[in-house]
């Protein structure tokens, strides 16, 4: 059994965003297509949490849900456990689906309302058949309810009685009701409000530990981000600019936009260190900047940033960076306190 | 599990029914109206539809409070000595069983397709939608009409007043559907991207389950407004068919055929023929009307 729960290749995904057919027509134009994601490839290993950030718009959720197969990819493959999801048959994949559980961005969206708590969390077992007896499906959802922190009692009420937090609460003991050995995470605190994130992001923590979960964790929060991860990897525009183990990201930001978005994090210290101020917008995603994606924001862009995209490359330190700048030594790695 | 579901549902309405009076009345308006329709063989007063107990010499009675009243015939009698308060009891029977036959019928359909259609996308919904537009187009009499005459001409003449009933109740229900696929195709668009939804997709739900099990709860709330409404509009639309000779046969007439053959004698005094009619229509609509305006409060949990 290789160490590998999830492998991404190369995938891309893209959406038609062409006004109606009868518009293009008359007005002449030609198709719009967005580029969501444009060839992105990771592995995550069995037990560790690998987080992906960046701006908004830059791809994360588009990633979240082509691993959950909410969107087919437009190229490329998701590998779960060494099986291919799309040439998966049917059967396999309702196998396959037992094994992985995605928790939702906004808690207020993602539980039915008219559903109570009770149904809510057995939906898994139901749909996978995985118990028949109600009085087993009721043990269980009072045992996850007890695990998530709420109390039995809880299966009664509707999803309405209950705060933001305890509603994602709920969410994760949805998500950990068929067993599964994968969550996707997409942006499960972004909703809620600083205490109560952190509380959140800790049950994450315990319930890795204790049922030895792998997470894909999406994320904007730098801090969230180095608080639950192994792994993270940063995405710029569709693509993975750089992916590197927790300590190096934060420590060795090699680049330039990782830099610029460690500098943007608030510091309490206000130790006064220098600052790469985040400059310019993200471009349009419907006309993405020839070369690398990044270089009309980039202090270190010469021709042949405007000219080549640059590609993965493994670095000395760890991790892998796509920046010709790196790649050039251009760029010397800083070292950042931590 | 699932008695105290219900037990527990029941208490909520329950508590909220006991705080609106107006829901109160209304609810009593209407179970009488209801009671009084499916028992008239036992409670009428009279059978009008009995030849053998009907007297010409009693036609025209004016209600009992009037001048020349009887007070065997309370509301007074037609031109036929029936009595209307008899008439009115076996009418709302009619007018009932057709009115909810025909909602119930036109809900299931237009339901079913407003969810594939909303949920589905592309050309599914494309094609339901362009022939609910071409629906749209025909007046809803003219489908009836039309759906009655290839009846009557499939069936013939004899067995056509027979099956008469179940032919009103579907020609109302085919041009009844449009409004409820086009409703619960609306909420479903907004619904099926909530996150809910794309829950139940990661978890592997079938379409079809998470259309009926997921998505219908959630937008039936305007569709329980617009049934108690098209209750009434059905009723309406049963009464203008009768009218026009393609709707239940004379010898059971319903509560708009009432209305329809006391219309003749309005100009002559004869007022009470068809205003009891008339009056026990707007009671019933109405308080159907108020029953449902109450139901979309109370059943949704985010008011309650």
């Amino acid at each position: 059994m290789s160490n590998v729960l999830l492998e991404v290749r190369d995938v891309a995904r893209e959406f038609d965003v062409s006004k109606p057919w009868l518009n293009r027509v008359i007005e002449r134009q030609p198709r719009t297509i967005l580029k969501a994601v444009d060839g992105v490839s990771f592995t995550i290993n069995r037990g560790e949490t690998l987080s992906l950030v960046g701006e908004s718009g830059c791809g994360k959720s588009t990633i979240a849900r082509v691993v959950c197969g909410l969107y087919a990819p437009s190229r490329g493959s998701v590998i779960f456990d060494g099986v291919d999801m799309a040439k998966a048959s049917t059967s396999e994949q309702q196998q396959l689906r037992k094994r992985f559980q995605m928790i939702f961005q906004d808690p207020y969206a993602s539980l039915n309302p008219r559903w109570r708590v009770g149904r809510i969390i057995a939906e898994p077992i139901v749909a996978h058949g995985l118990m028949s007896d109600q009085n087993e499906i009721r043990k269980k959802v009072d045992q996850l309810l007890l695990q998530v922190g709420l109390s039995p009692q809880d299966q009664e009420k509707f999803p309405h009685e209950f705060s933001g937090g305890q509603r994602q609460r709920i969410s994760i003991a949805r998500a950990l009701s068929s067993n599964p050995e994968f969550l996707v995470c997409d942006e499960p605190t972004s909703a809620l409000d600083v205490s109560v994130q952190a509380q959140i992001l800790n049950l994450m923590k315990d319930l890795q530990r204790e049922f030895g979960l792998t997470y894909l964790f999406i994320s904007h929060n730098l801090a969230v981000v180095s608080h639950i991860s192994t792994r993270v990897g940063v995405m710029y525009l569709g693509r993975l600019v750089e992916i590197a183990d927790t300590k190096r990201i934060f420590q060795q930001p090699l680049h330039p936009y990782t830099q610029m978005l460690q500098s943007a994090i608030p510091d309490l210290k206000m130790t006064g260190k220098q600052r790469t101020p985040v400059a310019g917008e993200v471009p349009n995603p419907l006309n993405p900047p020839s070369g690398c994606t990044f270089h009309p924001r980039c202090p270190h862009a010469n021709d042949r940033c405007k000219a080549e995209a640059p590609k993965m490359i493994e670095h000395p330190l760890g991790g892998a960076v796509a920046c010709h700048a790196v790649e050039e030594k251009r760029i010397v790695p800083i070292k950042l306190a931590a | 599990m699932n008695d105290t579901i219900k037990r527990a549902l029941d208490s909520d309405l329950w508590y909220s029914f006991k705080r609106h009076p107006l829901v109160i009345t209304a609810a009593i308006l209407s179970l009488i109206c209801i009671f009084g329709a499916l028992l008239a063989p036992i409670i009428a007063p009279h059978n009008p539809f009995d030849l053998k107990t009907l007297n010409l010499l009693d036609a025209f009675t004016p209600p009992a409070w009037t001048e020349n009243g009887k007070l065997t015939y309370v509301l007074g009698t037609d031109d036929q000595g029936r009595d209307v308060l008899s008439t009115i009891m076996y009418g709302s029977r009619v007018s009932l069983l057709v009115g909810i036959c025909a909602v119930a019928l036109s809900m299931v359909i237009g339901i079913t397709l407003g969810l594939i259609s909303g949920y589905m996308g592309g050309a599914v919904d494309a094609f339901i939608m362009r022939v609910a537009d071409i629906q749209l187009s025909f007046p809803a009499i003219l489908i009836a009409l039309l759906i009655d005459g290839v009846a009557r001409v499939i069936i013939g003449k004899d067995g056509h007043d027979q099956v008469a009933i179940y032919v009103l109740i579907f020609a109302i229900a085919a041009s009844g559907w449009v409004q409820y696929a086009r409703t619960v195709r609306g909420s479903t668009l907004v619904e099926r991207n909530k996150e809910y939804v794309q829950a139940a997709r990661v978890i592997g739900r079938k379409p079809l389950i998470i259309m009926f099990s997921h998505v219908l709860p959630n937008v039936m709330g305007p569709v329980l407004v617009l049934a108690t409404l098209h209750v009434g509009s059905a009723i309406i639309t049963e009464a203008t068919l009768s009218f026009l000779g393609v709707g239940v046969p004379p010898t059971q007439p319903s509560l708009g055929t009432l209305i329809r053959i006391g219309n003749d004698f309005l100009f002559s005094g004869e007022w009470w023929i068809t205003v009891f009619p008339g009056l026990m229509l707007i009671v019933l609509v109405l308080s159907i009307n108020i029953i449902g305006d109450w139901l979309r409060d109370a059943l949704n949990p985010k008011l309650r």
